[in-house]
């Protein structure tokens, strides 16, 4: 067993986990941060999406041990204050979302898409979610709400 | 406060979504029990091989394994096979099919042992140290192949043709030897991998002492798991409650009753803990349902003006190497659409059913009638292309007539209601239909690398499932009816307890709309309950676009029945004679004293204290509808997709994608756009990407999402949509179904829009998906060029 200590959604978080295990399930299994959610094996899906240290990674691409020291943000750290974060609200308005399955790690991709991006045409929203697969929406409305999350954030910050 | 807005007709925004948004939802795979084990299944390497012999125990022996299990070893476990409720004819061959095989794999992923341990890596660990001696034997993988029985794949069947099931026609089938015009094509559809986003995955959770338990499960049909399960685990229905808790999108490939689960049943029961087993999407690759796999020969009659008279058709349909729940019933399912929206005079339909060594098929969104209508809009436009004509005026002059009251088709079936035209003037009108063939022949007469295509499908499709008489005529197991149950609460909240059950598609949001009308609350006030056999007993599920047209029909008539006995203790109230008194947005009046009310959550407190209620009047204001609908439902509508086609490297860009659906009343339109879109984006893929491709010992080489091109967003254009409503006739609230609608009709607007951009360079025919080097290969062809 090896010691692994992380700060998950600003909260330093350790446990002993077998060598092998991967991020997502030190979060699902060692942490029960079931919201990030597992989708395939081979890194193709993102529906296992989180941010380490403030940009995207697929958890199930990494080892827990690799995310010792570091920080992790998962979908359960993205509302602040009571407060829905904007992808949140505007996957919400604008029916971005179906089963849900692929939604936290659509929403971990775009936030950090949205901070180097925060204005992007909907090609840019387009090519920068094609890690994500999303079996219900066609991305149609998936699509729509990054793009209207952005307008919100950056005429927010306006 | 009686709530007067209206909410059917408008886009409310979903109630399911704040826990799939913050990471708290429930999916399978999140739920853990006290105590709880791991299993994991060890499947066959070989498409078709004996088992000499299986060790298990350097497996057993290893870390936390709690026992190995062979077939052998459960010998005792079950009550019967695998269900499978479809047999479609009186002389069905059926394969037997237990959860692990006992003597021989029969496809790539068959189960032969199962691994009991306390930790998800130690039963994944274990599965790897089993060993098993094969016997390697031939694998079948073609379909007309596999009907030479050079091998039998189950050989107490003696042969690999299984089922042969005919519609028998309807018309004047002499019409195929009189018309002016008879087109014969061949399509293939080959097989394609449903891939829900959330593998599958189950958990049972026993009390032993009491033999019960209860089993959590990515599935869309918790009570037909339910009793079907009970059988073949020997476990009474009433001590088995299956939940489906929320469930990661399912587009058929759940609406199954899997090995997996029947294991972990008896395991469970065996080793008296918790069992949890999640699959690998590598598993899901090879034991999930596959969908399509068919070869289809169609006859097209039509006149020399370019008026369709019939279609003939007989399709080659792959089983796979079992049947699983539906797995016949599919094609059959299909074999009541092959007329399409067409005012035809002849019908034909047939199918012959072959296993082959390769995973089961069943249902995948649309299960039979995407293969229908990929057939028929094809042939369409084949015949347009004979007749050199434009396609959009073969359909024009083709399409039935509107009609509004339920009329028996050729086909021999009563479709609801149509209005087939409108449909289709409105989707050429959104797409700008006369320009866009403007730009084409522009970019024609320059010879332009780019050209354009436009691809046309006009669709109907039998939603609705369904009348229990005509199942069981069609020798289906069970009935189609569902049931729904409605609970005013004294604080003035609602419970709505339905039998559906929904994995994406927005149910508790849609049903909430319809019963806060009636009872005149805000859908906030309204929880709905689903997807547990215990808390909603009576239900048969969700699919086949069954459940608004059934599920929300049942509550319908269950708020009708809260209206009437509401009604009973208004008037007592009021003192007021029940004809004198008015309803209108969940409040009765007395007619000309309109200061005189209840609101219905007034009468649900004091229906539940009970202080003062009519002689006879039953405490509680609850009631219970059970809906078994009259006729299926027939949306249908018209798509239009544009693209561009490289002619040098024969890639696609879809550049727009119109689609003009008519699905009679529509409750939530944000709702039914979303089903439309994700329809249609299953539909393209199919069309350009996705194909389940095996080599020819029964090695499924497309076995994960590395080498199986699922799309993502950059691949998929944005959609335009519009819709018309002619309401159905079946049903009191006029609806019809969505879910299938957009996978039913897009993957021949596609193909046929490919053709179109390259027909004039000599392209008459090509194969789904149409790849890039499918494109270029055709065109080299038709050029006369090596290829």
């Amino acid at each position: 067993m090896t010691h692994v200590s992380v700060t998950v959604n600003g909260v330093p978080r350790e446990a002993d986990v077998e060598p092998r295990t991967l991020l997502v399930y030190f979060l699902r299994e060692n942490l029960g941060l079931t919201g990030t959610n597992v989708g395939c094996d081979t890194s193709s899906c993102g529906a296992c999406t989180v941010h380490l240290d403030g940009e995207s990674v697929k958890s199930c691409t990494i080892l827990a041990v690799q995310a010792d020291g570091r920080e992790v943000t998962t979908i359960e750290g993205m509302a602040s204050d009571g407060r829905l974060h904007p992808l949140q609200e505007a996957f919400h308005r604008n029916h971005g979302l179906q089963c849900g399955y692929c939604t936290p790690g659509m929403i971990m991709a775009a936030s950090s898409y949205l901070e180097e991006h925060p204005t992007p045409t909907e090609a840019q929203v387009r090519e920068s979610l094609e890690g994500n697969l999303c079996r219900c929406t066609g991305y149609h409305n998936i699509v729509k709400s990054v793009l209207d999350a952005a307008s919100q954030m950056s005429g927010a910050g306006a | 406060m009686a709530v007067t807005e209206k909410y059917v007709g408008q886009p409310v925004l979903r109630k399911e979504d704040p826990e799939l948004l913050t990471g708290q939802a429930r999916y399978t795979d999140n739920l853990v029990a006290p105590g709880m084990v791991w299993m994991s299944v060890v499947r066959s390497p070989y498409a078709h091989a004996r088992i000499k012999r299986i060790d298990t125990s350097s497996a057993g022996a290893m870390p936390g394994v709690l026992g190995v299990y062979t077939a052998a070893d459960l010998e005792g476990e079950w009550g019967g096979p695998l269900p499978f409720v479809w047999p479609i004819t009186e002389d069905i061959k059926v394969p037997v099919h237990w959860p692990l095989t006992k003597d021989k794999a029969r496809f790539q992923g068959d189960g032969v042992a199962v691994i009991v341990a306390e930790t998800r890596g130690q039963a994944a660990d274990a599965a790897e140290a089993v060993e098993v001696e094969w016997e390697p034997l031939d694998a079948v993988l073609e379909l007309e192949e596999a009907a030479h029985d050079d091998v039998v794949i189950h050989e107490d069947l003696g042969t690999n043709v299984v089922v042969h099931w005919s519609h028998g026609g309807g018309g004047d089938q002499s019409i195929f030897d009189t018309a002016d015009v008879v087109v014969k094509e061949r399509y293939l559809g080959p097989r394609v991998i449903p891939n829900a986003i959330e593998p599958r995955a189950c958990l049972v959770q026993p009390v032993p002492a009491m033999g019960e338990f209860t089993l959590f499960s990515t599935t869309q049909i918790p009570h037909i798991a339910r009793v079907t399960l009970g059988g073949t685990c020997n476990i009474a229905e009433s001590k088995l409650r299956v939940v489906a808790p929320d469930v990661g999108g399912g587009f058929g490939s759940k609406l199954n009753v899997y090995a997996e689960e029947a294991l972990a049943l008896v395991l469970a029961r065996r080793l008296q803990r918790p069992v949890k087993w999640v699959e690998t999407r590598s598993e899901n690759f090879l034991a999930t349902i596959h969908g399509r796999g068919v070869i289809h020969d169609v006859e097209v009659a039509a006149t020399s003006e370019g008026k369709i008279l019939g279609f003939r058709v007989k399709e080659l349909a792959d089983m796979g190497a079992y049947y699983q729940l539906l797995t016949p019933g599919i094609p059959e399912l299909g074999g009541w659409v092959y007329m399409g929206p067409y005012d035809v005079q002849a019908y034909w339909y047939e199918f012959t059913g072959i296993v082959t060594n390769a995973t089961p098929t069943d249902a995948y969104r649309g299960a039979g009638r995407p293969e229908a209508t990929y057939v028929l809009e094809r042939a369409v436009d084949a015949v347009a292309r004979k007749l050199g004509m434009d396609p959009a005026e073969v359909r024009r002059i083709s399409l039935a007539p509107k009609f509004t009251e339920a009329k028996t088709s050729v086909m021999g079936l009563n479709i609801d209601s149509g209005n087939y035209p409108e449909t289709f003037e409105k989707a050429l009108a959104l797409a700008g239909y006369d320009a866009l063939r403007a730009e084409q022949r522009e970019r024609r007469d320059r010879g332009d690398v780019r050209q354009l295509g436009i691809g046309l499908s006009s669709y109907i499709e039998m939603c609705g499932l369904a009348p229990s008489n005509i199942l069981g005529a069609l020798r289906y197991a069970a009935g189609g009816w569902d049931a729904c149950t409605v609970q005013c609460l004294p604080d003035g909240k609602v419970v709505l307890k339905i039998g559906t059950s929904p994995h994406g598609q927005g149910h508790v949001t849609t049903w909430a709309q319809i019963a806060a009308d009636t009872l005149g609350v805000s859908p906030d006030d309204i929880e709905v309950f689903h997807g547990d056999t215990s808390v909603a007993p009576l239900g048969m599920d969700t699919y086949g676009s069954r459940s608004v047209s059934v599920g929300a029909t049942a509550l319908h008539f269950a708020l009708e029945k809260i209206k009437e006995k509401a009604r009973v203790l208004a008037a007592h109230e009021l003192e007021a004679s029940e004809e004198d008194l008015e309803f209108e947005g969940g409040t009765f009046r007395v007619k000309g004293a309109p200061e005189s009310a209840r609101t219905i959550t007034d009468l649900a407190a004091s229906a539940w204290h009970a202080h003062d209620i009519p002689a006879g009047f039953e405490p509680n204001l609850e009631a219970t509808a059970v809906w078994d609908p009259p006729n299926f439902t027939w949306p249908a509508g018209t798509h239009i997709c544009v693209v561009e086609v490289d002619t040098e490297t024969g890639d696609t860009d879809v550049l727009r994608y119109v689609a003009v659906d008519d699905c009679g009343t529509v409750i939530n339109p944000m709702i039914v756009d979303g089903q439309v879109h994700g329809g249609v984006a299953q539909g393209i893929a199919e069309a350009l990407y996705e194909e389940a491709l095996y080599d020819e010992h029964g090695n499924l080489m497309t076995s994960s999402l590395t080498q199986y091109l699922v799309p993502a967003a950059s691949e998929m254009p944005s959609f335009e949509l519009d819709r018309t409503v002619t309401p159905s006739t079946t049903n009191p609230l006029g609806v019809k179904g969505i879910g299938e609608a957009g996978t039913i009709a897009s993957p021949p607007a596609v193909v046929n829009a490919v053709l179109d951009a390259i027909g004039h360079l000599g392209v008459s025919s090509i194969d789904k998906p149409v790849t890039p080097e499918r494109v270029w290969r055709a065109i080299q062809e038709a050029k006369g060029g090596a290829a």
